[in-house]
């Protein structure tokens, strides 16, 4: 294994360890005065009428739609742009190519009204 | 370098990451009383230093219960995947020559993968608590932080170009005459903007806006778990601010003083850029911050890209 993963592992641990600790140092110290007020879900004061998970707007699966297409597209671009000096003028003329074929599915979602948040 | 000193490395690195973390509380709140020509916290100690060993031992004092009504392992798990997951960012940041907790090839995409994981945190802590205020919330942060995630790749791609590696060591190194600031100044401005969406700072707390919303995804949470959250959003502001000296200022590199004493001037400059930021701007409308994102940003970092690409090409 590269040493580099080693130290990263270490410090990962660490990471973790940290919420761990920070949880039980706090649950040993702190007061538990539980009462049925606070059993409910805050809702400015007023009882609250349904489940919380109902439905919300379609909006955001597009937007997950949206984001699916576009961060593939970034991870095909990032092998370009480390290579990019050996590549040259044909690494553009393929990306040119690639962000075309992109950019019309883009002005079609735009068009279609995918972008309007309303 | 031997074993020992990558140990203390690590420790280090998370010591000082955590230590900031909670000075910049007591930080943001002095500047902000300044800008809004008031006093901020200034009773507890020298200048109020002491106000954040208080502000401590009171979240830890604080009662700290799960809802009931809540899914119980993803309440608690929520607020520690945004801890961890901000903390491991730093494990690629160099913060002079040396000291880096592990120099990867892959650092930047690192960081990049790291920053998406975060989302998961918000739309957990808004999906388990049951609440509606906390739902909306964890709904706005999932389409805001994926939406500016997109954003905040594609306008790294023309630092990726001119430095041609994902080592944040390496791109630090290409920097040395002159600053990616200036040839990617388009692609500064776009980081940066996606990077103050990613942390959900103001003005773009939509996730979180106090007075629609309460506190959005964290509405239920109190005690050492809302105290997580906290710690959390204050790590990711010094991330931010990291990768913005690493990738466009240069990091380490200065005249005369030492490069580790450059770096975290440039670092505190943008923090306090941020908490300006905060004391002067209002808050958009959830539509126009995903119109802006999607319907100008997007082409800008698209542009960026070919038109970097072909200038590098053509003075090459």
């Amino acid at each position: 294994m590269p040493e580099g993963y080693l130290a990263i592992s270490i410090f990962a641990v660490c990471a973790m360890a940290l919420p761990i600790v920070l949880l039980v140092a706090a649950k040993l110290v702190r007061p538990s005065a539980p009462a049925s007020t606070k059993m409910e879900p805050y809702e400015c004061g007023i009882p609250p009428v349904s489940d919380a998970r109902g439905r919300y707007t379609v909006r955001f699966y597009i937007i997950a739609i949206l984001f699916v297409i576009f961060d593939v597209e970034t991870i095909f671009l990032f092998p370009w742009a480390v290579r990019f000096k050996q590549l040259g003028w044909f690494g553009v003329a393929e990306v040119a190519v690639f962000l075309a074929i992109l950019i019309v599915g883009y002005i079609w979602a735009y068009k279609k009204g995918a972008l309007e948040w309303v | 370098m031997n074993g020992l000193y990558q140990l203390a490395v690590v420790f280090g690195v998370l010591v000082v990451a955590l230590t900031i973390a909670a000075g910049l509380i007591w930080l943001e709140r002095r500047l902000l009383a300044l800008w809004q020509d008031r006093y901020g916290p200034n009773r507890v100690g020298p200048f109020g230093l002491f106000q954040v060993l208080a502000d401590m031992i009171k979240i830890f004092t604080k009662e700290d219960w799960t809802a009931p009504f809540a899914d119980k392992a993803t309440f608690i798990l929520a607020p520690a995947i945004i801890v961890v997951t901000v903390l491991l960012s730093f494990a690629v940041v160099p913060f002079a020559p040396g000291i880096v907790v592990a120099d990867l090839d892959i650092g930047l995409l690192f960081f990049l993968g790291m920053s998406s994981l975060g989302v998961y945190s918000v739309v957990l802590a808004g999906w388990s608590s049951d609440n509606k205020y906390s739902l909306l919330g964890g709904m706005r942060a999932a389409a805001q932080m994926l939406s500016y995630e997109v954003f905040m790749g594609l306008s790294l791609m023309g630092v990726v170009v001119l430095a041609g590696s994902f080592s944040l060591t390496a791109i630090v190194e290409a920097q040395r005459n002159l600053w990616f600031v200036v040839p990617q100044f388009l692609g500064f401005l776009l980081f940066m903007i996606a990077g103050i969406a990613e942390t959900r700072r103001l003005p773009f707390d939509l996730p979180e806006a106090e007075s629609e919303l309460i506190a959005g995804y964290h509405a239920e949470y109190s005690g050492m778990k809302f105290g997580m959250f906290f710690v959390g959003e204050y790590l990711g502001i010094i991330l931010i601010s990291s990768m913005i000296t690493v990738l466009f200022f240069g990091g380490w590199l200065g005249p005369v003083l030492p490069g580790i004493v450059w770096f975290l001037i440039k670092v505190f400059f943008f923090i306090a850029f941020f908490i300006l930021l905060r004391a002067a701007l209002p808050r958009p409308r959830f539509d126009q911050l995903m119109s802006w994102g999607w319907k100008v940003m997007l082409p800008l970092t698209l542009a960026n890209v070919l038109v970097t690409g072909a200038l590098v090409l053509a003075f090459a």
